[in-house]
């Protein structure tokens, strides 16, 4: 048995021969196939799945579909495969679900956070703007954590996510959101022409309402009939793609939608390949929306009770699930289909107890054939308050007189059930975000979608066709469909789709039902997931909230994760009562996406882990990893830190291998910097123009240090560049700012110099480049080396040529980071790696070590080599950066030229480049410490620089550092202090250069 | 994601695209000795439009070229799009 | 002088319908192209490096002639495909037919490598993370352009209805096998 409220028959969505067991709140349940767990619960008679936001009141599933603002649970799977706040009318059972209520303790029938129930007149809306004023530092560290904790929604998991999460970009002409009557109608009819086709649905099954449809005739098969075979069409249909259990959640620019597909939450074990959502980017030509209409809840003293539910879902349950809410069931409503809902029940053996309508006049084929099946019909009449703790037991109904007020006595009705319905207000969420305008329809009460933002239509009840006939439901999309594929440039079929037995309802009700003069049912709820009252926004407005925008946010109406769709139309109308203007005056709120929460796993997608951005290796990576080198991300590269040697720390291996490259030699990665090809007839015009130097005294062969500006005049990056033919430079690039520099370079080259006769390629990964320095260089190469010769006299300091290395044809630059005699050798990239085992083999003889990064930090710092981006920060121009030696005297033109004709970048007290010296030569400043010129100060203190690199040199036996300091050129050998955690350091400003400051060692 | 209509390739992803700021914006050049004002209207000062709005975008992920759109700022409208140098 | 050293091309992992080509010559070649086709006819004409140069005038099409093909990725922007071993001669018959004509020729054959997506759900796969509409109509057989894959660039390239051809710079490689061994693995 599946539960006591299960029909003996019935319920399209089930297979009943497949019992499922599940578990909520630690009690086993059964359920069927097809169920979801609001539909299990409700067969097993439970209502009670939670308690409320901020007055912990008892709460009920009041809804069949994700819009339900009470019916909120935490699924479990696993501790990494936890997902609060789902709406139980959402989760789809599956054998061994485990589900748990949510804001309770200790339990959810005893909960504590009871008591702000009694409490609320002390804690009406904003009352945490009011009441935690005092003391100030409080609010962080007590108030708020307090509050949050009381309140709050459920737990998020708490491990890792360990699922996959797909993502795709889909490209269709028609866009189809929502598989009900009209989604398929118009689906039907853009599929016959041959558009590529996609129709989403959030729901497991599609149908929509046609699942609940027990009477109409389509085409002469009844609803589900037809249903199926419309379905089977459209999967044998090669260009329609059909996704359930699919939410568009966003309508973006230019015809962009998102959705959210759940692939496996509903399946007991998924399959570990499976990914469990995908995200969609569909590109559509066009879309149209048929998202349906949501039914209001109506607005009256307690009407969040267990038991009280929407008529509409009592339905849904009713025909989808089999499943009936209640055996003593009052209907309360202002709609004609609610009659349609007591009129099923009634034949499913539930007794209507009462049909109370709060329109004094209602008429039409389903109001008679409630007459006819029996049903007291009480018209006029309004339900005052109602009775029940843990479940609904009595509802109080009154007849409303001719003011509008509740009069008379009030007649407690006992019941197991109440559903209301205050009519059906259009899902515009999509249409809205698109920028499309609304109207306000004032017969039915409701906003409509005006003219559209995008490309896109809306169709069926969100276009305001709630309660309408079917027939006239399937004209509307279909003559949608055929505009739409038009457009695309597709030829029109007529598709028509015949009705019978169909039949229309009307009504509404908007905002607070009539009560007495003096009502003292207690609350009355607009929105039940924030837990905001009539009385909230009639305080908001007493304060003096004017715009809905203010309203929403300090009575937080709307502002849940439901995001107000069974509210937001009650709000408004109350508040424009409160205000005394008419609801288009005051407008809704502003409809933002996502529709429906979507999980951060699902937007990240595949970007984790290893895959969250490229991990760029060199070829010589592998040989790297194998010696133990401690590797660190530089920009998107992984690069070598250091090697360490037995059981060596990093200052350890950095102080061996400074010393070797200065005594031998080091072999190092430089494959990372940035390398770009200039050719053509004007290359060196363009470099002329695009960088600080004269290059036109360049020979072929010869190598220059070259530096970038910004037009700003602040430098933007250095690097060597190399005349290798008398058309073609190759340029180097710092490692991360290879992309930049090539894109400023296209930047100026496209849109300023275009007649220039010359192309930029990038050819940073087509050359593995193996750096060689020291002493010993040279005789570690020369074996290796063909059709070249590495003499100083042949080769010298700033030198290139091609040659043979290894056999292999080869780059050799004669250049140095490091101050020693070096050597740069680029290899094609495919032969790096072998390339570089043959020089580390060569290099054994000479006692030659590899080097990673940090020794080249440190050995570029005692040379006083700057990093631009580190010993640079963006607002130094080549002479704050010691490097003004490189600006060409007499050039017409380069970028950034005029900036360094201001005063301002000419000033010489700017911060400039120099070097540290600590009293103390074992002390390391701490890169980014701010230098004082006077000792002692307390703060705010007067600063005049700071601290760029900082490092220990092995091999002068004492830290150095370099530092930016204003006028620091003419600072030499005065004394500063650096203000550290330890207390203050004397430093000693010196030239930035500490090693063979003649340069001798260069050209050896 | 905007559908950014590339002179050269089509109307293609956002994605494939950089921004480059507002268009039309003429450099002066070193040699013309532009004046403190002139320089610094060039280097700091844009329009910041509500409306129609041409600005550079670059097709980097594909043909690598800059170009010129008209693009609505209140609705992502692109009205069109044309080669550098051209109006 | 030892053995001269070994090429090693970028590898990974093989899987069904995803697999490494084996190593290309490639050029980067940037010249106008009404100038390089005139050119290049004149030179045909002349019986030097007759028909050597493929030139893909379409927008985002390939051409082909004989082994070697051209890729439109922009107005003055070819990529040039061919046999790893004919590179050398190839590079220097463009050069000649391309004399006095300016240009930028670029050997960019280590600069990437490639991938083959095929099968039946190639488009679909690689629609995982290009966010391109690989739909025959937008991008026909012959298609090729820069675009993204994720976070990477690559250029695609459609050999066959159901065969891409991904050139992807060799560090980016394993990311984009990564990226698609996971999206294939559902």
């Amino acid at each position: 048995m599946s539960g006591h409220y299960r029909t003996a028959s019935g319920g399209i969505d089930l297979e009943r021969s497949r019992p499922i067991r599940f578990e909520f709140d630690g009690q086993a349940y059964q359920g069927l196939q097809g169920d979801t767990l609001a539909s299990a619960l409700l067969a097993n008679g439970v209502h009670l799945v939670g308690r409320s936001f901020k007055y912990h009141r008892p709460r009920g599933i009041m809804a069949a579909g994700p819009e339900d603002p009470n019916a909120l649970v935490t699924v479990r799977r696993d501790a990494a495969r936890s997902t609060p706040n789902l709406s139980a009318a959402q989760v789809e059972l599956y054998e061994g679900l485990v589900a748990h209520s949510q804001n309770r303790w200790p339990s959810l029938r005893f909960d504590v956070g009871r008591i702000n129930d009694l409490l609320s007149r002390f804690i009406p809306s904003g009352f945490y703007y009011k009441t935690f004023m005092w003391p100030r530092t409080a609010w962080h560290s007590l108030y708020e954590p307090r509050i949050r904790a009381a309140a709050g929604l459920g737990v998020a998991a708490t491990e890792a996510d360990p699922d996959v999460y797909a993502q795709r970009y889909g490209h269709c002409e028609v866009l189809i959101v929502g598989a009900g009557p009209a989604g398929l109608a118009a689906a039907l009819t853009a599929a016959r022409r041959g558009a590529r086709v996609l129709l989403c649905d959030e729901q497991a099954l599609p149908g929509g309402s046609l699942r609940a449809d027990t009477g109409t005739r389509i085409d002469g098969k009844a609803a589900t009939d037809w249903l199926r075979e419309t379905m089977l069409e459209l999967a044998q249909a090669q260009n329609v793609t059909v996704l359930t259990r699919t939410t568009a959640f966003g309508y973006l620019p230019h015809n962009m939608v998102c959705l959210s597909e759940r692939l496996t939450d509903h399946l007991a074990s998924p399959p570990a390949s499976k990914p469990r959502e995908r995200l969609w980017q569909v590109r559509a030509r066009q879309v149209i929306f048929a998202t349906g209409a949501i039914e209001r809840p109506l607005v009256f003293p307690g009407n969040d009770r267990p038991g009280i539910l929407l008529a509409g879902a009592a339905r849904s349950f009713l025909n989808r699930f089999g499943v009936l809410p209640g055996r003593r069931v009052v209907i309360l409503t202002a709609h004609d289909e609610a009659y349609r809902t007591a009129l099923e029940l009634q034949a499913a053996g539930a007794q209507i107890v009462a049909l109370a309508d709060l329109r004094a006049r209602a008429s039409g084929p389903l109001i008679d054939a409630a007459r006819g099946a029996g049903l007291a019909i009480r018209r006029n009449t309004t339900a005052v308050g109602t009775r029940g703790n843990l479940r609904v037991c009595a509802v109080g109904l009154a007849a409303v007189d001719a003011d509008g007020a509740a009069a008379g006595d009030t007649d407690w009705v006992s019941c197991d059930t109440l559903l209301m319905s205050g009519g059906y207000t259009p899902s515009v969420h999509l249409h809205s975000q698109g920028r499309g305008k609304l109207r306000w329809e004032e017969t039915a009460q409701v906003f409509v979608p005006a003219e559209a933002g995008q490309s896109c239509r809306s169709v069926g009840a969100c276009k305001g066709l709630t309660g309408a006939a079917l027939a006239a439901v399937f004209n509307q999309a279909a003559t949608a469909a055929r505009d739409a594929t038009t457009e695309c440039g597709f030829e029109a079929l007529p598709v028509t789709i015949a009705v019978s037995d169909d039949t229309s309802a009307g009504g509404g009700w908007l905002g607070t039902l009539p009560q007495a003069a003096r009502p003292r049912g207690g609350k009355a709820f607009v929105d039940w997931q924030n837990d905001v009252t009539a009385a909230d926004l009639g305080l908001a407005v007493r304060e003096g909230f004017r715009s809905i925008e203010h309203i929403k946010r300090y009575t937080t109406t709307g502002m849940a994760t439901d995001q107000g769709k069974t509210s937001n139309l009650n709000a408004l109308a109350i508040a424009a009562r409160q205000l005394g203007r008419t609801i288009p005056e005051v407008g809704l709120t502003t409809f933002r996406m996502p529709y429906l929460p979507v999980g951060f796993g699902g937007l990240a997608g595949y970007a984790r882990g290893e895959l969250f951005a490229p991990l760029r290796k060199t070829p010589m990576y592998g040989w790297a990893a194998a010696r133990g080198a401690v590797f660190e991300p530089v920009s998107m590269w992984q690069r070598a830190r250091y090697f360490p040697e037995r059981g060596e720390d990093m200052h350890q291996a950095v102080a061996r291998e400074c010393q070797v490259v200065r005594r031998s030699c080091g072999i190092f990665d430089a494959t990372t910097l940035g390398k770009i090809e200039v050719a053509g007839p004007d290359a060196i015009e363009f470099m002329n123009r695009m960088y600080v130097n004269n290059w036109n005294s360049l020979a072929v062969g010869r190598c220059r240090y070259g530096i970038l500006l910004r037009d700003d005049g602040f430098v933007f990056d250095d690097g060597v560049v190399a005349r290798t033919a008398e058309d073609r430079l190759h340029v180097t690039t710092t490692t991360g700012g290879a992309p930049r520099v090539l894109g400023l370079m296209e930047d100026y080259l496209q849109t300023e110099w275009p007649q220039l006769k010359v192309w930029l390629t990038s050819t940073t990964e087509q050359w593995a480049v193996i750096a060689v320095q020291g002493p010993r260089a040279r005789d570690v190469l020369e074996p290796l080396v063909e059709q070249a010769d590495l003499s100083a006299a042949s080769l010298p300091h700033m030198a290139m040529t091609r040659a043979l290395v290894c056999g292999v044809p080869a780059m050799i630059f004669r250049v140095s980071f490091t101050g020693e005699l070096g050597y740069e050798i680029n290899v094609p990239a495919d032969y790096g790696a072998e390339v570089w085992r043959a020089v580390w083999e060569s290099g054994q003889a000479h006692g030659m070590c590899a080097y990673g990064t940090e020794s080249m930090h440190v050995l570029r710092a005692e040379k006083g080599y700057i990093i631009v981006g580190q010993d640079t920060d963006g607002t130094m121009t080549p002479d704050d950066a010691g490097v003004g030696w490189a600006v060409g005297k007499s050039k017409s033109e380069f970028v950034g030229m005029v900036s360094l004709r201001k005063r301002a970048l000419q000033d010489p007290n700017r911060k400039q480049l120099v070097g540290l010296l600590t009293a103390d030569p074992r002390h390391v400043l701490e890169e980014g410490s701010q230098i004082a010129a006077t000792p002692g100060q307390r703060p705010p203190m007067q600063l005049v620089g700071h601290v760029t690199s900082s490092y220990y040199s092995s091999v002068l036996r004492r830290s150095i550092a370099l530092a930016v300091v204003n006028g620091g050129r003419s600072r030499m050998g005065e004394t500063l202090y650096v203000p550290t955690p330890a207390g203050e350091s004397a430093v000693t400003v010196t030239q930035p250069v500490f090693y063979d400051s003649k340069g001798e060692r260069l050209n050896g | 994601m905007l559908v950014i209509p590339c002179p050269y390739c089509g109307p293609r992803p956002e994605l494939e695209f950089s921004y480059g700021g507002q268009a039309h914006v003429a450099r002066p050049t070193a040699a013309s000795n532009p004046s403190p004002a002139d320089w610094n209207a060039f280097q700091y000062e844009r329009a910041n439009i509500k409306g129609l709005h041409a600005e550079r975008w670059r097709h980097i992920h594909g043909c690598a070229r800059f170009f010129n759109v008209i693009r609505d700022t209140t609705t992502d409208e692109i009205v069109r799009s044309y080669r550098s140098g051209e109006k | 002088m030892a053995e001269p050293a070994k090429r090693q091309p970028p590898s990974v992992a093989p899987l069904a319908g995803l697999r490494v080509l084996a190593p290309l010559a490639r050029y980067a070649l940037r010249v106008d192209l009404a100038v390089a086709a005139a050119a290049a006819a004149a030179a045909a004409a002349a019986g030097a490096g007759a028909g050597i140069m493929p030139l893909a005038t379409a927008v985002c099409r390939a051409s082909q002639l004989r082994d070697w093909h051209a890729l439109w990725l922009g107005p003055d922007e070819q990529l040039l495909l061919g046999p790893a071993a004919a590179g050398a001669a190839f590079a220097a018959a463009v050069g000649n037919a391309l004399q006095g004509v300016p240009h930028s020729l670029v050997d960019v054959s280590h600069r990437q490598g490639a991938l083959e997506v095929s099968g039946p759900a190639a488009a679909t796969l690689l629609n995982a993370a290009c966010p391109l509409d690989l739909g025959l109509a937008a991008t026909p057989v012959g298609f090729c352009s820069r675009t993204v894959f994720g976070k990477a660039e690559i250029v695609l390239w459609r050999r066959a209805e159901h065969a891409f051809q991904l050139e992807v710079w060799r560090s980016f490689l394993p990311y984009v096998h990564g990226l698609l061994t996971l999206a294939a693995a559902e």
